[in-house]
């Protein structure tokens, strides 16, 4: 039981960083979008292949993430200009059609039988494979706690002070001299990496990929994680990823799976969303507040001087 | 030179003309109104102006240079801010952010855009501390330095437009838009508004306001442009606006006899 414990934290990892991302795209920047599963397939896809070919782990990983974040480019240049439900629509669209070419070139992925014996991965001259689950899981999440640091960084300066203003009114922030459509890209892009990261951890842990895995589901999933743990906050979409993994989890972790059908999980997420939603709407955390207090202080102590 | 010029401006959504062939003229430190009826193209000719809306034809040109369909952003960064009509603020960041995200621009000091971006990162707390208080300076222009921390949407209406002006000039202007600044004010809150738009002229930024406070037009502003259907009907001092009859024609209408006569 302990052991499947630490497998429901591996997947929290993983579905952490997937979240992290679509915190990013939607939480910040406020643009709904459903690629994530997208995204999670050229990250995985990436990462089997080149492997494959014998790279290292160090090498795979951020080409994994480029190559996202350039699809997010590709997709985010003519779809960012549309709002709401339509961007949704658009980005869903473009996870299906990742699906569906991974699905029918067999030259390079194989197809539907996907890629199997991808190479474990050695770091550091350790072998940290899907067997050995305590170094897997803590090179995990040194990776997350990275990850959450750059990009609470990157939210406490300026860039995310301009992609909440964007997210708050897009033509007010315009006309404040703020570029929205480069930002929205940035955003895209950088949400897309992330998530990125996550499909090359998932290539590694489950050492196979099939396009089974990259389907609408995973996005929606995703977006439920962050909704339920609080939009625009990196610390309550990794609290998210968990609960939302210890949940489908359950029934095995209890030893009930017999009693309990798979299925059963997607009936508890959406009754959480429905008691969320009208209980508690910004999540369990809610959205985080932008902080200014060591400037506050600052200007405090100048004022006081001066007087 | 004047500061600001259009030249036949034109503005068509479909078959209606919002703006005809406008030349509108905004001189260097004075206040200019722009006045109209309701849907005389008075907003659709700022946004035209300050790049949120693309003319038909015409040019603008602006401080000798034209800018005719450049983006809001550029035209931001050239110097003209604008406040909105239905006030356009941020409204879940608080008081204090939203000034900062005027000063977005002006936080990025170094030219190379990567050893920016890279040098924003590492020195983020410095660069927030500078940020901070040249936007404090602006709420204390306003009086809103205490309510600072409060979230936007929760201040009263007169306070949430002065805030838009203030987050206006946080991007240190040369010329500033304001659009129906006095809308839904009380009396005394117009009064302070003329006051606070003669401090802001004080301060070399020369301003254009839309208005329909007749009251706070003909007192504060130097030069009136009116507009009718789209077309400038009308320019010069108030006193002249207030004797123009084609003015009071297309504020009062016009006098059934001479109607009768045609």
């Amino acid at each position: 039981m302990f052991n499947f414990f630490i497998l429901i934290l591996i997947y929290t990892c993983i579905y952490a960083f997937m979240s992290l991302g679509q915190n990013l795209i939607t939480g910040y920047t406020g643009m709904l979008s459903l690629c994530a599963a997208g995204f999670f397939a050229i990250g995985s896809y990436a990462t089997a292949i080149l492997t494959k070919l014998g790279w290292s782990f160090w090498a795979t990983l951020p080409v994994a993430a480029i190559l996202s974040a350039i699809m997010g480019i590709i997709i985010g240049l003519p779809t960012l200009r549309l709002k709401g439900d339509y961007l949704a629509i658009a980005t869903l669209g473009f996870a299906e059609i990742v699906r569906n070419v991974i699905n029918n070139w067999d030259s390079l992925t194989n197809g539907p039988m996907g890629i199997q014996k991808i190479p474990q991965i050695m770091v550091f001259g350790m072998n940290v494979s899907p067997y050995k689950k305590y170094g897997f899981l803590l090179l995990e999440v040194v990776m997350l706690l990275i990850c959450w640091f750059l990009l609470e960084r990157l939210a406490s300066s300026r860039m995310g002070r301009a992609l909440e203003a964007i997210r708050e009114d897009e033509i007010a922030a315009n006309s404040m001299g703020i570029n929205v459509t480069k930002y929205k890209v940035v955003s895209f892009a950088l949400g897309a990496a992330v998530t990125g990261i996550a499909g090359c951890l998932q290539a590694e842990y489950t050492l196979s990929v099939s396009p089974g895995s990259f389907v609408f589901m995973v996005s929606i999933m995703v977006l439920c994680t962050v909704v339920l743990g609080g939009m625009g906050n990196f610390v309550a979409v990794i609290l998210g990823a968990f609960i939302i993994q210890f949940i489908s989890y359950f029934p095995q972790l209890v030893g009930l799976s017999n009693i309990i059908p798979a299925q059963a999980k997607q009936i508890i997420f959406g009754l959480i969303l429905v008691i969320m939603m009208i209980y508690r709407p910004q999540g369990i955390l809610g959205r985080k507040e932008r902080n200014n207090k060591k400037a506050e202080k600052a200007w405090l102590e100048k004022k006081e001087a001066k007087a | 030179m004047s500061m600001l010029e259009t030249q036949a401006l034109t503005r068509e959504f479909g078959g209606v003309i919002a703006v005809n062939k406008v030349d509108f003229v905004v001189e260097k430190n004075m206040i200019t109104g722009l006045i109209g009826p309701n849907g005389a193209g008075k907003t659709t000719l700022f946004n035209n102006i300050t790049g949120l809306d693309v003319p038909t034809s015409g040019k603008v040109f602006f401080e000798g240079k034209e800018i005719t369909g450049t983006k809001a952003d550029k035209v931001c960064r050239l110097g003209i801010a604008r406040t909105f009509q239905n006030i356009r603020l941020f409204k879940e960041l608080s008081v204090i952010d939203n000034v900062m995200v005027g000063r977005h621009f002006h936080t990025g000091s170094y030219k190379n855009r990567t050893v920016q971006a890279i040098m924003s990162y590492l020195m983020v707390e410095k660069e927030e501390k500078d940020t901070y208080a040249s936007a404090m300076k602006w709420l204390e222009f306003f009086g809103l330095e205490d309510l600072r921390n409060e979230k936007a949407k929760n201040l009263p209406y007169g306070y949430q437009r002065e805030l838009e002006i203030a987050r206006a000039l946080a991007t240190e202007p040369k010329l500033i838009f304001l659009d129906e600044p006095a809308a839904g004010m009380n009396p005394q809150e117009t009064d302070d508004l003329m006051k606070t738009i003669r401090r802001i002229r004080d301060l070399g930024i020369t301003v254009v306001l839309i208005e329909h406070d007749m009251k706070l037009v003909m007192n504060i502003c130097d030069n009136i442009t009116v507009l009718n259907y789209g077309q400038k009907i009308a320019q010069g001092t108030a006193a002249e606006i207030q004797s123009n009859p084609a003015v009071i024609e297309a504020y009062l209408g016009k006098d059934e006899d001479e109607e009768d006569e045609e």
